[in-house]
């Protein structure tokens, strides 16, 4: 059970294993955000427990990246602050990639912060709404930057080995999150 | 004897290269707190660098030593009681400010020190600043390569330092502690406008014409360090104080950059009906 002082969601019981995408579903402001947000130390875990593998890597996308007025940062030199690859990235980013990232648009910006937690070193991706902002066309290229072979951990050669880290996505879209996820939760 | 003259001169040289070396280190801090949305920690520490001066000097203590005390204490509980934000700050320079003048009126240094801090008094600079400068250099020339990646990702991806439990504390202590170190010796060199200039002026035109992040950092430098230079050869030959003039020459370089993009802009509008 988790929530901001007083509970919001749960009692919840669920797994994410490597190489699975797991999908939260459910109504506005059943706690779906707020379940993430307890798996990343960003709530308060009530009740009950959260257990991590040892040695976890987490990374969290959350609703809104953070847009600043002015950002004097290339997405190719963002990537490499996240520790995220550049080897595989989707054409799409790749064009856009040597531009500041405060001249990219709401969406190329979205797709770039969640390639950054894609190609890095996360075991855990943690996505909250990444359809925000997205038209239907970088809806689609989204679905497959999130593919087993996408998501399959790069070597520093770029090498992919088997899919071993899981993603746990929340979205209020249910067609996106069937095209996406290898499993589906529903939130009540 | 000519500006060029006094600038050539033994005895301004280790001034010229202890500004040098100011000039070309706090504009990169600048970019970093501009960055952060904290560019107003400059002057907060400025102001508690200056109180801090002047009751070491009011004790005997060298400015460029008194100065750091102050400030490095005003990052620490900023930085401690995890007070993010310019609102930190904005109290910082109301409590350095009081301290200063206060300090100024019940010492036997009177205002005149206390001017001269604000000032700036880079033409007294002796052995001991420019070690301070050079210390400095070096400090930030180690410790950037390790911060600015980690200060970045905490930036953009913050939510990654939570969710990951890292001791997120040491990167943001150990940036603080060296912002308020920069602005110490800035300000017990080139006065507190000066290195309130340095810090805000130089990273604004970055942030404003820069490609990417290590551009930035390029333009920082070539921007505080062409400044100083400029500010230093007409303080001279204007027989001016060094600080305002510093000043004047960032602001005049900020509002050509402005006007050069404006006019960039315009073109760029017009273009495609020519073309057509």
């Amino acid at each position: 059970m988790a929530g901001y002082g007083r509970p919001v969601v749960g009692p919840v019981s669920l797994d994410v294993f490597p190489g699975e995408v797991v999908g939260l579903w459910g109504a506005n402001g059943c706690g779906k955000s707020t379940l993430l947000n307890a798996i990343a130390d960003r709530a308060d875990l009530l009740a009950g427990r959260i257990v991590r593998m040892p040695g976890l890597v987490i990374a969290y996308q959350a609703q809104q990246p953070i847009r600043l007025a002015s950002m004097p940062v290339t997405g190719r030199e963002l990537l490499r602050f996240a520790g995220a690859s550049l080897k595989d990235m989707p054409a799409a980013l790749e064009a856009v990639s040597r531009q500041r990232i405060d001249r990219l648009s709401g969406g190329q910006y979205q797709l770039l912060c969640v390639w950054a937690a894609i190609a890095g070193r996360a075991d855990l991706i943690l996505l909250d709404e990444p359809t925000n902002n997205l038209d239907p066309e970088r809806e689609t290229l989204l679905t497959e930057m999130l593919t087993p072979s996408r998501l399959a951990r790069r070597d520093m050669s770029g090498a992919r080995a088997l899919p071993d880290r899981g993603v746990l996505l929340v979205s209020h879209e249910r067609r996106f999150l069937e095209e996406t996820c290898s499993r589906m939760i529903e939130i009540a | 004897m000519s500006a060029l003259d006094l600038f050539l001169d033994p005895l301004f040289r280790l001034p010229l290269i202890t500004g040098m070396a100011i000039a070309l280190v706090v504009p990169l801090i600048g970019a970093l707190l501009l960055l952060r949305d904290e560019w107003l920690a400059a002057l907060g520490l400025a102001h508690l660098a200056a109180a801090s001066a002047l009751l070491g000097l009011a004790v005997g203590l060298p400015a460029v030593l008194g100065a750091p005390l102050g400030a490095l204490a005003g990052g620490a509980v900023k930085s401690l009681t995890e007070a993010r934000g310019n609102l930190a700050y904005g109290f910082m320079i109301l409590l350095g400010w009081s301290a200063l003048f206060l300090i100024a009126a019940n010492t036997s240094l009177g205002g005149t020190l206390g001017h001269a801090l604000v000032d700036g008094q880079l033409y007294f600079a002796g052995a001991l600043e420019l070690i301070a400068a050079l210390a400095l250099a070096g400090l930030v020339a180690a410790a950037l390569p390790r911060l600015v990646p980690r200060l970045l990702r905490a930036r953009f991806f913050p939510h990654d330092e939570t969710a990951n439990r890292l001791p997120a504390h040491r990167w943001h202590l150990s940036f603080d502690l060296l912002s308020a170190l920069a602005m110490a010796i800035g300000t017990a060199t080139v006065g507190l406008m000066g290195a309130f200039a340095l810090v805000l002026v130089p990273a604004w035109i970055a942030f404003r014409i820069a490609p990417g992040w290590t551009w930035t950092m390029a333009i920082c430098a070539l921007v505080g360090a062409g400044g100083y230079l400029l500010a230093y050869l007409a303080a001279m030959a204007l027989d001016q104080p060094f600080g305002p003039v510093l000043v004047a020459v960032l602001i005049t370089l900020a509002a050509t950059v402005e006007a050069g993009q404006g006019l960039i802009g315009r073109i760029r509008l017009v273009r495609p009906r020519q073309v057509r």
